[in-house]
């Protein structure tokens, strides 16, 4: 029984060997001595063919179970030594998390486009579709066809840049409701639209006048469209884009093209309606211009007035921009400094 | 229109209801209210004196001493300097402590050497403005009537305590440019009845008009009522002070008394009035008729205007006298000396005088008025109110009659609506009594039948003629408060983008998300930038009339205002800039009316795209940083037609060795390039890259749908090339070749290294290619690729001379 006692020897001197071994390699130094096709343990197993017969099976698993017990304390050191190599990597991969990021450059939409897209999306949401017209206009279009002929002394409300004596860049965007009513179909349905673009009108740039601006305009004709309807579709559209607690209210206003016609307040989305420099103390912001269709505007488009009737409403971008964000000059708007541009990145 | 709070209250009651109050309500009611203001606020301590003493000072060539009765016991020394004070005046003084305009402190002081108590005040100096202030104290003190007592705060005396409502009146309510216009629109809002006091006219009637004028109109049409009533024996001489800041609490100048009383019968009754000096008329026939062309006239501000055919005119039967509607002639102007008024009362068609104003840029309280309509009711009862108070202010008698020529029918208009349609259109369950009632609050007759009314408005509201009219008018009475807010209750429609619309947001999104910001940019430009970087050819689109060159042209690129975009910014500092723009360009068309508006794409890159880091040097942009840009957006079109890039090297404005014209299929459809350093020179910025592009062949183009394909289930193979070839032989020719001699399996070609420079020979480069193959229903055999690799290198070497290595 020489070879067991020596087995034995050996495996208390591997195992003593691998709980010494302090790393990864020279505990595959103390692998191969030992478990290694030319280590003692082998060299026992080939030993057996001068062992006897009965001694042989005892041997052979008393060799298997030190090879076992040994190749067990290789793998366990091994994974405490393999921990101890992670934690050690940890320790010198360690970075300052303060550090800025990498950043992909983004760019982002123009303040005004943000506005006209977020009420382009509530209406779309409302079964309005989004219609675009030309810039250059039709006097036609743009006044005749609004109810205001030529010399019609409101036509001084809106100050034009004429190119010839028929044409111009139009003054507001309501020359599209004009066209599209000549389109429509009344027999597929209402006419639900929204309308934005550019308006141009003959003025000195200064910090609040601008020639070239932005409009939005809305318009519904069905049978039985009422002056109620206008109120509650615009209080949705206050809430909307100022916030669930604004208020509208309607004071009498006049725009040849409607009848009635109303100017519509939002209660300020600063002050709450308390008063404050944005509402000039009257707790109350002018936004947008509305009216029931006038008769006139339906008949020129070929429409029985007597059956259908409809509301239209205008709104400027530009200057719920400046009310909203309390931007002094609507210049910024066109000239595009990047300063002004990145700053509306949040996406309300 | 500036209206008197102090003047309204002599036509309605307005106790309990203060300016404010009255404002507001207004506002919510019809007309709205830009402004109350009390003259006097941020005033104080400003008295009567009595100039007891004027002398010259003693060390002075213009100061006055004066000494001055403010009240008190003793009187106070003040130095003038005012070339009009006189002793005996009554005086505005500035106590000392007190407050003047512009938040100005008045002190105790010395001028030159002599103690002043305080400051003589022009009505300037009150914060009258300069054009309302009288002519005669225009250069001076103002003098208060002699019974003005000492001591008394002047306010009253100026109606200066008053407090003036600016109303902002729309075009279509121009019968509150009148005091009386605006009384009944009070009474409405207020349930009460405006009351005008009756007036007397004692008319001579052993005088008869017709021995003094008659009256003749050419065209009806033109003028549809025309008058004249004389008055003898007038004193011209200064307006008594309530009449004056009447005139000048409404923004009018006060003249004399004649003409101060057709100014006030303008502001009560809306009605124009002229008053000629009958005797400089030379004729006792007028005739009212169209302008000769050739014919001028030198109106009241003593300019001479030139006349057209569009003017009608008052003439002496011979020349032209007055401007109708407008302004009258400076030779039949009303002077000092004048004894015998013509005062024409008219009623003119508004569509000549606005013609007429505007091309003579020539706009007067009366033809603002006359333009936009004026009450045919009151024309007559209006020159015979003004009359009479010639006659109490100026002396003088009234000849009995008036010289009229009319082809005027005046009676109310009836307008009809039924109760179900009224509430119909507003959505309300209004009750009949109630829209009786409202109708009759704003003065209009009505009856009601089976809920129809019949309702009788009177001409002083011409503005109302249809049924909507009506609509408006019950709404805004019975309140928009009251009204209930509903949506509309009808059939459904789909609400969605177009194709346009959709890919106009994905474009700007995919951009955005590649780091360029939107700009957008004026239209109008200068005639040389509309015209630069143009992709088709067209005359300009010009402004007839522009308010600047610089803004006097349509533009015909997007990219000249991106420029003026970089030079704003980098003038500013901002070297980076990265912009996009989507808007249109206008081409003239000479077969249509307006020109074609086509959508364009446009984008410009200068400075670095990102800053630099701990981490990563700054670079400065450059042509393939744009053009990757564009080829990742083109990818996401899905556009069936290939994308490709052309050198080219003639486009005006651009760098001739680094500009693409870009083709969708055949169809060119924009160009992509740095700009030219001259013409960077000239926007002064640096290095810039730039594209434009047309929407349309875009928007249009036939696009593929997605086929899914799977993910491949074998592994593909790569081979790698460098290629020396000659430096003229481009990328696009040589990935062409491969693509096309690359046998079936080759699915990508990218190029993976440029070299040129010392290590070749000169007139050389050297590319390096990976090229990826696969076979997606087997595992590719080596031998195979190995021979479609080598039939590529053998054409590339065939073709192009290259060497591979």
């Amino acid at each position: 029984m020489e070879l067991k006692q020596k087995l034995e020897a050996l495996k208390e001197e591997a195992l003593e060997k691998i709980a010494q071994a302090e790393s990864l390699s020279s505990l595959d130094q103390v692998r191969v001595a030992y478990l290694g096709k030319k280590g003692p343990i082998t060299e026992v197993l080939r030993g057996m063919k001068d062992v006897s017969a009965q001694e042989r099976p005892i041997i052979g698993s008393a060799a298997n179970e030190v090879r076992d017990a040994i190749a067990a304390a290789l793998e366990s050191r091994k994974e405490v030594l393999e921990l101890e190599k992670i934690n050690r990597d940890l320790a010198s991969e360690a970075i300052d998390v303060t550090l800025p990021g990498k950043h992909v450059p983004t760019g982002q939409s123009h303040v005004l486009t943000q506005i006209m897209e977020e009420i382009e999306d509530l209406f779309i949401g409302m079964g309005y579709q989004v219609i675009e017209g030309p810039e250059v206009e039709e006097d036609k279009y743009n006044f005749e066809r609004m109810n205001l002929p030529k010399h019609h002394p409101a036509r001084d409300m809106q100050d034009t840049f004429y190119i010839t004596n028929d044409t111009l860049l139009r003054t507001h965007t309501s020359p599209v409701q004009a066209r599209t009513m000549d389109k429509h179909d009344f027999s597929k349905g209402p006419l639900k639209m929204i309308s934005p673009g550019k308006v141009y009108r003959r003025d000195s740039d200064d910090a609040t006048h601008s020639h070239q601006f932005h409009q939005i305009e809305g318009l519904i004709i069905s049978e039985d469209i009422t002056m109620a309807d206008l109120k509650g579709t615009l209080e949705v559209f206050a809430k909307k884009l100022f916030g669930a607690e604004r208020e509208i209210r309607l004071r009498p206003s006049y725009f040849p093209f409607t009848e009635p016609s109303v100017e519509v307040d939002v209660s300020c989305f600063k002050c709450g309606g308390t008063g404050c420099n944005v509402c000039k103390q009257t707790g109350w912001i002018e936004i947008l211009g509305s009216g029931m269709v006038h008769p006139n505007v339906l008949e020129m488009a070929g429409i029985d007035s007597t059956k259908y009737s409809g509301f239209a409403f205008g709104l400027g971008p530009d200057r719920v921009a400046m009310l909203k964000y309390g931007i002094d000059d609507i210049r910024h708007f066109y000239q595009n400094d990047v300063r002004f541009l990145n700053q509306f990145k949040v996406k309300e | 229109m500036n209206v008197s709070y102090k003047w309204l209250s002599e036509y309605l009651d307005l106790t309990d209801i203060s300016p404010e109050d009255l404002a507001d309500r207004m506002s919510r009611t019809g007309i709205e209210v830009e402004d109350v203001f009390v003259p006097e606020t941020g005033l104080k301590k400003i008295v009567v004196g009595h100039a007891v003493k004027v002398e010259d000072h003693p060390d002075s060539d213009h100061l006055h001493v004066c000494q001055v009765d403010i009240g008190e016991e003793e009187l106070s020394q003040i130095v003038c300097g005012a070339p009009n004070i006189e002793a005996g005046q009554k005086i505005i003084v500035a106590l000392p402590g007190s407050r003047i305009t512009g938040n100005t402190k008045i002190k105790k002081g010395k001028m030159r050497g002599q103690a002043s108590n305080g400051m003589v005040c022009s009505l300037s100096e009150l914060g009258f403005s300069e054009k309302v202030v009288p002519k005669k104290y225009a250069d001076g003190i103002y003098v208060l009537p002699s019974e003005a007592i000492p001591g008394d705060s002047v306010f009253s005396y100026l109606g200066m305590d008053d407090a003036i409502l600016d109303l902002s009146i729309t075009p279509n309510r121009a019968d509150a440019l009148s005091m009386r216009g605006v009384a009944h629109e009070v009474g409405a809002i207020y349930d009460k009845k405006p009351v005008f006091k009756e007036v007397s006219l004692n008319e001579m009637e052993n005088e008869k008009i017709a021995d003094y004028i008659t009256v003749a109109v050419e065209d009806k049409k033109d003028t549809p009522f025309y008058s004249m009533r004389i008055i003898k024996g007038v004193k011209i001489a200064e307006s008594p002070m309530w009449l004056q800041t009447k005139l000048m609490n409404a923004g009018i100048r006060p003249l004399n008394n004649v003409v101060d009383i057709t100014n006030y019968i303008l502001l009560e009754y809306g009605q124009p009035l002229h008053a000629f000096d009958y005797d400089r008329l030379a004729s006792k026939n007028i005739l009212v008729r169209r302008a000769a062309t050739d014919e001028k006239l030198e109106t009241l501000d003593s300019e001479t205007r030139q006349l057209t055919k569009e003017a009608i005119v008052i003439t002496n039967g011979k020349d032209p006298v007055a401007l109708a509607g407008i302004m009258g002639g400076l030779g039949t102007e009303i002077q000092d000396g004048t004894v015998t008024i013509a005062l024409e009362s008219a009623l003119f068609e508004p569509v000549a005088i606005r013609k007429t104003a505007k091309e003579l840029n020539l706009r007067s309280e009366s033809s603002s008025r006359y333009e936009k309509g004026i009450n045919h009711d009151t024309i007559l009862s209006a020159s015979a109110h003004a009359a009479a108070l010639i006659v109490e202010l100026a002396g003088g008698t009234v000849v009995s009659g008036a010289a009229v020529a009319s082809d005027l029918d005046v009676k109310n208009v009836v307008v009809t609506i039924t109760l179900e349609k009224l509430n119909r259109s507003l959505g309300t369950d209004i009750k009949s009594d109630e829209v009786v009632s409202i109708f009759k609050r704003l003065g209009f007759g009505v009856s009601e039948e089976n809920g129809l009314f019949e309702v009788s408005i009177p001409p002083r509201r011409w503005d109302i003629s249809i049924e909507a009219d009506l609509l408006e008018e019950v709404a805004r009475i019975y309140g928009y408060d009251n009204l209930p807010s509903t949506l509309p209750i009808i059939e459904s429609t789909p609400g969605k983008l177009d194709d346009k619309q959709r890919i106009v947001r994905h474009t700007r999104h995919y951009l955005e998300g590649a780091g360029l910001s939107q700009a957008i940019s004026y239209v109008l430009t200068t005639p040389e930038k509309a015209s630069q970087f143009t992709m088709t050819e067209s005359e300009l689109t010009k402004l007839d009339f522009p308010m600047s060159e610089d803004r006097s042209t349509l533009r015909m690129n997007l990219i000249s205002g991106l420029l003026d975009n970089v030079h704003y910014n980098t003038a500013r500092k901002n070297a980076d800039v990265a912009l996009y723009e989507i808007g249109r360009v206008f081409y003239k068309n000479e077969d249509r009316l307006l020109p074609v508006e086509e959508e364009h794409l446009a984008g410009v890159l200068t400075g670095s795209l990102i800053e630099s880091n701990w981490q990563e040097k700054a670079e400065k942009v450059d042509f393939f940083n744009l053009k990757g840009i564009l080829e990742g957006l083109f990818e996401t079109f899905g556009l069936t037609e290939p994308l490709t890039f052309v050198t080219d090297k003639e486009r005006e404005g651009m760098h001739p060795g680094r500009t693409a014209a870009i083709y969708l299929g055949e169809q060119s459809i924009g160009f992509i390039g740095q700009i030219h350093p001259l013409m960077a020179k000239e926007y002064d910025i640096k290095e810039t890259y730039i594209f434009e592009l047309n929407l349309h062949p875009i928007i249009e183009g036939e696009k593929h749908p997605t086929i899914y394909a799977g993910i491949p289930k074998y592994p593909g193979m790569t081979r790698d090339m460098a290629l020396l070839i000659d430096e003229s032989i481009t990328n696009q020719q040589l990935t062409e070749l491969i693509y096309e001699k690359g046998g079936k399996y080759l699915r990508q070609v990218r190029l993976f290294d440029l070299y040129q420079g010392e290590k070749i020979s000169e007139g050389k480069k050297s590319l390096a290619y990976t090229l990826s193959y696969l076979n997606p229903k087997d595992t590719l055999i080596e031998e195979e690729v190995t021979k479609a690799f080598e039939k590529v290198t053998q054409a590339l070497v065939e073709q192009f001379d290259a060497v591979v290595r």
